[in-house]
């Protein structure tokens, strides 16, 4: 494939992981981002690298996949730059599901139990080893799981990571420049014009985030790909209060659903720095980013529920952002059967960060027509959710 | 008959004149100030040092503007909110323009019975003044080692004695105070140090700077200091600053330099002073995360950002007007003016007023103040040639220079987000307030990378982006907020 050029349009953690893959294989790697290098949704997210959230099918076999590649990914960063390894900031720490209503125990014991059948650990915590595992968390809990898996790491760090291996490898990366439209020739996408001039390659891969139903629809192959709001809280420093990644069983409920209205779920987590984060919130309102005191206050009355100890924590920054869904809530990852050279990766909602080196492996198997790990066609591109009525009118978005 | 509902943030010069004149006017005013006291920066520490030695030195206006709170405090349609912070603003739909819904906490801050109340004010005034702003050196983020307005609170407030040999450094007229306040409190002053040349502060001030200082209200408090200091024979030099800090454990000496136009030391011009304490300051940041929350535009000058008013102190936000040290670094005489227009204006006061004439040559007075005073004492660009790979920039997370050198100079972390989140710089307690701009500086100048322009519904990577303005425990926030119902606040002296 030497000598095949690849044009990543995007440069969040997902076409990190793309350039990567691709920089690695031996492809000619050009990434574009109107923004800096990871500026957008994923350094205005969080960065659970779960299994535990999803239940069985294409998305959690994703997720293993990522699961199993990320410490080898990890081990190839640190080989090539010790300081970025570190900035990633990987935690496998493992995660504890907590429900405290006898609704919530009933269907986390049964969603444990259909996940255990495809090979997630998920061990049953009683009320003593809770209370060992987390000290700090409710006594009134219903049920406890825990999560060996499950992981964390910085987001932006993970991106620049990917990035620098990508860069490493031969890859080149444009910023501020943003694509505005596709050079056509016969049914084949053979160049962007961008902000900064035109871009010929071979191949090109729409990696925009939640702007990727944008981008597409500028490039004249639409993708129904959304944003769905989400906020998160930041506690100042506190001494070692929270070991896992403790969240309750609502978010099990919150992650597949689609429901416009607000739906809040407390994830609490530590990060390095000592502050706990606390997340989060799922609002559709397109990119609507004015600040929501009340959806802030609901989600820190869940997270009081888990940690009635955190109420004289002081929170001293709140941020958020727009995870890319598609309506089906499954991420899109392949080539579009409508314009040819034109591939997507992206749709990846509350996920994204997690999933991004499977998806990034996927991409590779598929553009270089390899055997893939997992079945890719679930998230193929004709599939009708993404190919339904895109959010935004196309000609309202043309440059 | 019903009136206005002006809310007023911030109590200090701008804010009492702005509830003043709006009350004038014949509005309800709700004036709000974190403090338990109104006063703001400028009288707040006035009270603790009314019988210091020389109270002319340190009361500058205190008569007029005890008469003022007084006058303003006591009206029956004046709610007086103190200890009371505005931690979020939430902007409306943008098919309704208009002022933000305002979110506070009412209580003292140490009290566990903090109530988070909302006001939705027919028009908002932000008064919320500026701190002082700190370039970073080696040796800073010593014991010993203050910031001009700490050391003045201390010394203006609790009389502490901050060192015994003193050397106050940086740059700008409020290095005279400080000096000032510090030889009241009964510390030896070594020496005062100008950072700019002789010649940037003549340019700047131009040829008759005392006109413009007598227009600002300002040529009699500085003559004042300078007395003071000539009688205490505190020597002033200009084009040297203290380049370092020493010592084991707390600052035992500084070395100081001769500097050129540009800040650049020159080499050899070196000096070593004996101290057990150091002042500095290099002007004022102003607090811009409110406006920014209720999504004023801001302009940049070479002072550096600051809300930006119209004539009339309107902000680009429909009803939210701005007063004060956030347009703008003039002094309190030209806040009050700026005050008082905005306050009367929001009120829907008549604009033709004839009261409003002078306030209007006031305020356009302390503007070419500001100008001026910004063009004498900038902040030369060389600076940074004094920093170290191991000088402290942030000093909450202990991010080194060496650091953010890193992450702005890979291309994968260049984005000022994803530096700040890499080398922690600014994610600390004080949330970028000390080390923002700094930080904001040092990152484009490293990466040559123009600033971004922000994505669809994200924010720009501004250094006082701060959606939560004030600090809020996870208790407060998680209870129900109540609408805050009429005068409800209890009103104290
Ligand atoms: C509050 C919140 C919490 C989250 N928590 C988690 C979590 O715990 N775990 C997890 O795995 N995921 C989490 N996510 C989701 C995760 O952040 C996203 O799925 C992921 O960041 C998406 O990455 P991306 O590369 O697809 O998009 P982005 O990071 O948005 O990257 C897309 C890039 O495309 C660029 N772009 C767009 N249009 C153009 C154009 N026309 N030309 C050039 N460039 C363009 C943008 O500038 C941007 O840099 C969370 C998200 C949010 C909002
Ligand atoms: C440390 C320091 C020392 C100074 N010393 C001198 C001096 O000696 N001589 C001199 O001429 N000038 C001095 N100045 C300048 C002088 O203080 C200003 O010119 C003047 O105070 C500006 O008035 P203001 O009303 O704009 O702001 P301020 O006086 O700063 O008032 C702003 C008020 O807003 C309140 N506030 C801010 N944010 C919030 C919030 N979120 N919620 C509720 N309340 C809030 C603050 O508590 C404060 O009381 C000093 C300034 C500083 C910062």
């Amino acid at each position: 494939m030497n000598g095949t050029r690849v044009a990543v349009l995007g440069a969040g953690i997902v076409g990190a992981a793309c350039a990567r893959e691709l920089a690695l294989a031996g492809l000619e790697v050009t990434v574009v981002d109107r923004g800096g290098a990871a500026s957008a949704t994923t350094s205005h997210g969080e960065g659970n690298v779960l299994v535990s959230d999803k239940g069985p099918g294409p998305e959690l076999e994703l997720a293993q996949l990522s699961r199993t590649l990320w410490p080898q990914v990890l081990a190839g960063v640190a080989e090539r730059s010790v300081a970025a390894a570190h900035a990633v900031e990987w935690e496998p720490k493992g995660g504890i599901v907590v429900a405290t209503t006898d609704a919530g125990a009933d269907g986390l014991t049964r969603f444990a139990a259909d996940q255990r059948a495809v090979g997630v650990r998920a061990d049953v915590l009683d009320a003593e080893a809770l209370a060992e595992a987390e000290p700090y968390a409710t006594r009134e809990h219903t049920a406890a799981l825990h999560y060996p898996e499950d992981a964390q790491v910085q987001p932006a760090g993970a991106a620049a990571a990917l990035l620098g291996d990508a860069l490493a490898a031969g890859a080149t990366l444009r910023t501020g420049c943003e694509v505005l439209g596709a050079v056509t020739r016969s049914g084949r996408i053979t160049g962007v014009r961008t902000s900064a001039g035109p871009l010929e390659a071979d191949w090109f891969v729409n990696a925009a985030g939640p702007w990727s139903g944008e981008l597409s629809a500028r490039l004249g192959a639409p993708v129904d790909v959304r944003p769905r709001r989400g906020d998160v809280l930041v506690t100042a420093p506190l001494p070692p209060m929270v070991f896992h990644k403790v969240y309750d069983a609502d978010y099990v409920g919150a992650v597949g659903s689609s429901a416009g209205d607000l739906q809040t779920s407390a994830v609490v987590e530590s990060t390095r720095g000592g502050s706990v984060l606390i997340g989060s919130s799922r609002r559709r309102v397109g990119f609507d980013d004015r600040l929501r005191p009340e959806v802030l206050s609901a989600v820190a009355a869940k997270a009081l529920r888990l940690f009635p100890t955190l109420a004289g924590a002081a929170v001293m920054r709140a941020y958020g952002g727009f995870r890319p869904y598609v309506p089906d809530h499954l991420p899109v990852i392949g080539a579009d059967p409508r314009l040819d050279g034109l591939w997507h990766a992206g749709g990846h909602e509350g996920a994204g960060i997690g999933l991004s080196v499977g998806t990034g492996r996927l991409l590779r198997n598929l553009m270089l027509g390899e055997p893939t790990d997992l079945d890719a066609n679930p998230f193929r591109v004709d599939r009708p959710a993404v190919l339904g009525t895109t959010a935004r009118s196309v000609s309202e978005e043309s440059p | 008959m019903t009136h206005r509902h002006v809310v007023v943030v911030g109590a200090g010069p701008a804010g009492l004149a702005a509830a003043e004149a709006a009350l004038s006017a014949g509005a309800r005013v709700t004036l709000i100030d974190a403090s338990d006291r109104p006063g703001g920066q400028y009288h707040r520490m006035l009270p603790e040092a009314y019988d210091a030695a020389r109270p002319e030195v340190l009361h500058h206006g205190w008569r007029a503007f005890d008469r003022r709170r007084r006058r303003v405090l006591t009206r029956p349609r004046c709610a007086w909110w103190s200890d009371t912070s505005v931690w979020a603003l939430e902007r409306p739909d943008p098919e309704r323009p208009g002022p933000p819904r305002v979110h506070v906490l009412h209580g003292p801050v140490d009290g566990g019975g903090r109530r988070r109340l909302t006001l939705d004010p027919d028009a908002l005034v932000l008064a919320v003044g500026a701190h002082d702003r700190v370039l970073p050196f080696p040796g800073w983020e010593l014991p010993g080692v203050f910031t001009a307005g700490a050391a003045q609170a201390l010394a203006k407030g609790e009389r502490v004695v901050v060192g015994d040999r003193v050397v106050v450094a940086g740059t700008g007229p409020f290095l005279l105070p400080v000096a000032a306040s510090l030889l009241e409190a009964g510390s030896r002053v070594l020496e005062v140090l100008e950072a700019n040349t002789r010649g940037t502060v003549a340019r700047g001030w131009s040829r008759r700077p005392w006109q413009l200082a007598a227009q600002a209200g300002k040529s009699g408090e500085l003559a004042e200091y300078a007395a003071l200091l000539i009688r205490h024979r505190v020597p002033c030099r200009t084009g040297r600053t203290v380049i370092e800090a020493r010592g084991d454990g707390r600052v035992e000496e500084v070395v100081t330099a001769r500097l050129r136009a540009d800040w650049s030391a020159v080499p050899g011009s070196e000096r070593t002073v004996a101290v057990d304490a150091v002042c500095v300051t290099h002007g004022f940041s102003p607090q811009l995360e409110l406006p920014v929350a209720a999504g004023c535009a801001l302009r940049t000058s070479p002072g550096g950002e600051f809300v930006e008013v119209d004539a009339d102190q309107a902000t680009s936000v429909p009803g939210v007007y701005s007063a004060g040290e956030i347009t703008g670094i003039a002094g309190a005489p030209a806040a009050r003016a700026e005050g008082a227009l905005a306050g009367w204006l929001a009120a829907g006061g008549d604009p033709r007023a004839s009261a409003l004439r002078p306030l209007r040559r006031g305020r356009d007075q302390g503007r070419a103040f500001a100008a001026r005073l910004a063009r004498a004492h900038p902040i030369g660009a060389a600076w940074s040639g004094w920093l170290r790979p191991e000088t402290v920039i942030c000093r909450c997370e202990e991010a080194d220079y060496a650091s953010l050198c890193r992450a702005a100079t890979r291309p994968e972390s260049a984005s000022a987000r994803v530096a700040k989140l890499e080398t922690r710089a600014g994610l600390g307690p004080c949330q970028a307030r000390i080390c923002g701009p700094t930080v904001a500086e040092l990152n484009t100048r490293l990466s040559g990378a123009p600033v971004e322009p922000p994505a669809e519904g994200l924010p720009a990577p501004v250094p006082h982006r701060r959606p939560i303005a004030q600090p809020i425990r996870l208790g407060e926030l998680a209870a129900p907020s109540e609408p805050a119902a009429d005068g409800s606040a209890p009103r104290h002296l």
